[in-house]
């Protein structure tokens, strides 16, 4: 059975990026911010390719709701490999899994699709949420953060770590699977990809998303941690920091 | 009166513990909404933790118990909850944010058509407006929400609320696991049997960094977690030595890994590089050990030992031993 598979990606500020408040104090002032591709979405991505390879048949379609400077992050994922990048072009604010999840489930209905990979999580957002909140819309089935997943006549076989152990889930299709680091090693693109992506099928066109589920009241930074102490040097230290620990945090 | 709903998981018979932190948080909501909390469990053979659940100040407990239950599956479970929250007229649904409540709730938030929230570390229910925080960015920025549909659903981030303990009998009631197809549902759970205490699950974490180098350097650190006690303490990562392949990612803390708020936790031979930070900086006190007295991890600890983990670790071993009494 050919898989014709969605990768849903984000485009994200970079994890090592200052974040300032903007001066509205619920977005952020996105100058001198680096944004790139949601590193968890490279898993996806990677795998898409990887299920197609093995197929031998079917098709890679790469969508994000987002911004028009998404328009490189797909492009890198065509450069990749994908087959096709849609680009559903919005200005609002990005963290409202109801209304981002519900917008792209029905924008995949409009498509032949069996499979939808995602990222565990979306870097800015941290919701760790789409997986499950799209597949229930689609009625498909879903496993999320996951490590290790094989396919064998249309049933996935996907592992994942729960608290202490690790689960191995069997799940058919259609499917939606969220991945976790550890899944797959990307690719990255080459000279002759960069070159093929030009050519490749691109779509924009204005996403529709309802009315948002949530409203952001504040961004703030979290409270300072307050300045802690150095208790000295080496192994001498350790009793002021055992004293420390039961007296002063009540830890031990 | 609506009813907060709280999903409560369950594996292998036993509640765990973020469950009942969630049951607080609903307490919270209910008594801001003017509701009560309600608790819906699924699995099969579940009166102990419904036993457990009865005395956690829950007005009710409802169990969803049957062998077609007996394993996890993401799609069966939230639609018997979704179906249980539409006849309790859920005006909010809570779980845990673990590896099953990331899989779990935002399925029965789509179903249910509602607002959804994850990893919350505080919520609140005032005028009838659901409100809510958490952090954003890996930690980097607090972000308050308020929910403009309902119900309101969200996952709360463990070690951030204290368990719900007390409270006067729950009324209990037993649904039959409806029979019918599972999508998805787990076959094998692999390596639970090794007593190792769940890095989120942990009261302290003991993580190391490339300052400790090897396997060797990690052993001292493993014995400095045992020191604590069996189930107290468990080990965690910097990404650099997960990437060295020296430990397993499920240890790595941080952005790209796994976020902990334990009481205690002690960075060793760790930088404190942005990204770790994001998976630690809300423990409640943290320690750091690093021979560089100039690196980044010291700003964010409490309290700070200047100096060679290798030299560190065995003394502050011993003195954990000493102190908490064991051996
Ligand atoms: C997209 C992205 C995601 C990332 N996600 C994560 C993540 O989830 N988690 C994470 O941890 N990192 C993450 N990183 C990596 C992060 O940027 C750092 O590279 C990493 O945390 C460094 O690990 P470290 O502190 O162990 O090593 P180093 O930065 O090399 O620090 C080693 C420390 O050990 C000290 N030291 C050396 N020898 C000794 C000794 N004998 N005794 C005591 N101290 C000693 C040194 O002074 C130094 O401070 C991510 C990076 C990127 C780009
Ligand atoms: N705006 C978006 N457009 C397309 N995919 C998205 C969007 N937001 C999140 N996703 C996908 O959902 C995953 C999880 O995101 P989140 O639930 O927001 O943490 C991401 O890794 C992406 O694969």
């Amino acid at each position: 059975m050919p898989m014709d598979i969605v990768v849903c990606i984000k485009r994200v500020p970079a994890t090592d990026a200052t974040i300032k408040i903007a001066a509205d104090g619920k977005s952020i002032d996105p100058a001198g911010v680096t944004f790139e591709l949601n590193a968890y979405d490279e898993f996806a991505l990677e795998q898409a390719l990887r299920i197609k390879e093995q197929l031998g048949a079917g098709s890679v379609t790469v969508v994000t709701i987002g911004p028009k400077e998404a328009q490189k992050e797909l492009r890198d994922t065509l450069a990749r490999g994908a087959d096709k990048a849609v680009l559903l072009v919005t200005d609002k604010w990005m963290f409202d899994g109801a209304s981002t999840a519900a917008a792209l489930a029905a924008w995949i209905k409009t498509q032949p699709c069996n499979l939808v990979l995602c990222g565990r999580q979306a870097v800015d957002s941290d919701n760790n949420q789409m997986a499950g909140n799209l597949a229930a819309r689609l009625g498909f089935a879903s496993v999320t953060e996951v490590v290790k997943l094989t396919l064998d006549n249309g049933v996935f076989t996907a592992e994942r770590d729960i608290e202490g152990a690790r689960e191995v889930v069997s799940c058919k299709t259609p499917a939606v699977i969220s991945c976790q680091k550890g899944l797959n090693e990307p690719r990255y693109a080459n000279l002759k990809g960069i070159m093929a992506a030009k050519k490749k099928p691109f779509e924009e066109t204005p996403a529709q998303l309802g009315a948002a589920a949530l409203e952001v009241v504040s961004l703030t930074l979290p409270a300072a941690r307050a300045a802690g102490k150095i208790l000295g040097n080496g192994a001498d230290a350790v009793p002021a920091l055992i004293q420390a620990l039961r007296n002063e945090a009540k830890a031990i | 009166m609506s009813n907060i709903v709280v999903i409560a998981e369950v594996r292998g018979g036993t509640l765990k513990r973020p469950s009942l932190e969630a049951v607080t948080a609903a307490k919270q909501l209910a008594a801001g909404a003017g509701a009560e909390v309600a608790v819906v469990a699924c699995g099969a053979g579940l009166d102990s933790a419904t036993a457990e659940l009865q005395q956690s100040g829950a007005k009710q407990v409802i169990a969803i118990d049957g062998p077609n239950f007996a394993n996890y599956s993401g799609d069966a479970w939230a639609k018997a909850i979704a179906d249980q929250a539409r006849s309790l007229g859920a005006s909010a649904v809570l779980m845990a944010h673990t590896a099953m409540g990331k899989d779990l709730l935002p399925r029965v938030a789509a179903l249910l058509d509602g607002a959804i929230v994850t990893d919350v570390i505080e919520v609140a229910c005032t005028g009838g407006t659901f409100t809510a925080k958490k952090p954003v960015y890996g930690g980097k920025v607090t972000m308050a929400v308020k929910a403009t549909k309902a119900p309101f659903c969200a996952t709360v981030r463990p070690n951030n609320f204290a368990p719900a303990g007390s409270g006067s009998g729950a009324s209990v009631s037993k649904v039959a696991a409806p029979a019918g197809e599972l999508m998805a549902v787990v076959k094998e759970i692999i390596g639970s049997g090794g007593g190792r205490t769940p890095l989120q699950e942990a009261k302290v974490v003991v993580a190391g960094g490339r300052g400790l180098k090897d396997a060797e350097g990690f052993k001292l650190l493993e014995e400095l977690a045992a020191a604590f006690g069996p189930g107290v303490a468990a080990v965690g990562a910097s990404r650099a030595v997960v990437d060295s392949g020296l430990r397993p990612h499920r240890e790595q803390v941080g952005q790209t890994g796994k976020v902990v708020s334990p009481p205690l936790y002690f960075a060793v031979g760790i930088s404190g590089a942005i990204q770790h930070l994001a998976g630690m900086r809300t423990a409640r006190t943290i320690v750091a050990i690093n021979k560089d007295a100039d690196a980044p991890i010291f700003k964010v600890a409490d309290y700070g030992i200047v100096g060679d983990a290798f030299e560190v670790l065995p003394a502050l071993t011993k003195a954990i031993a000493a102190a908490v009494g064991h051996k």
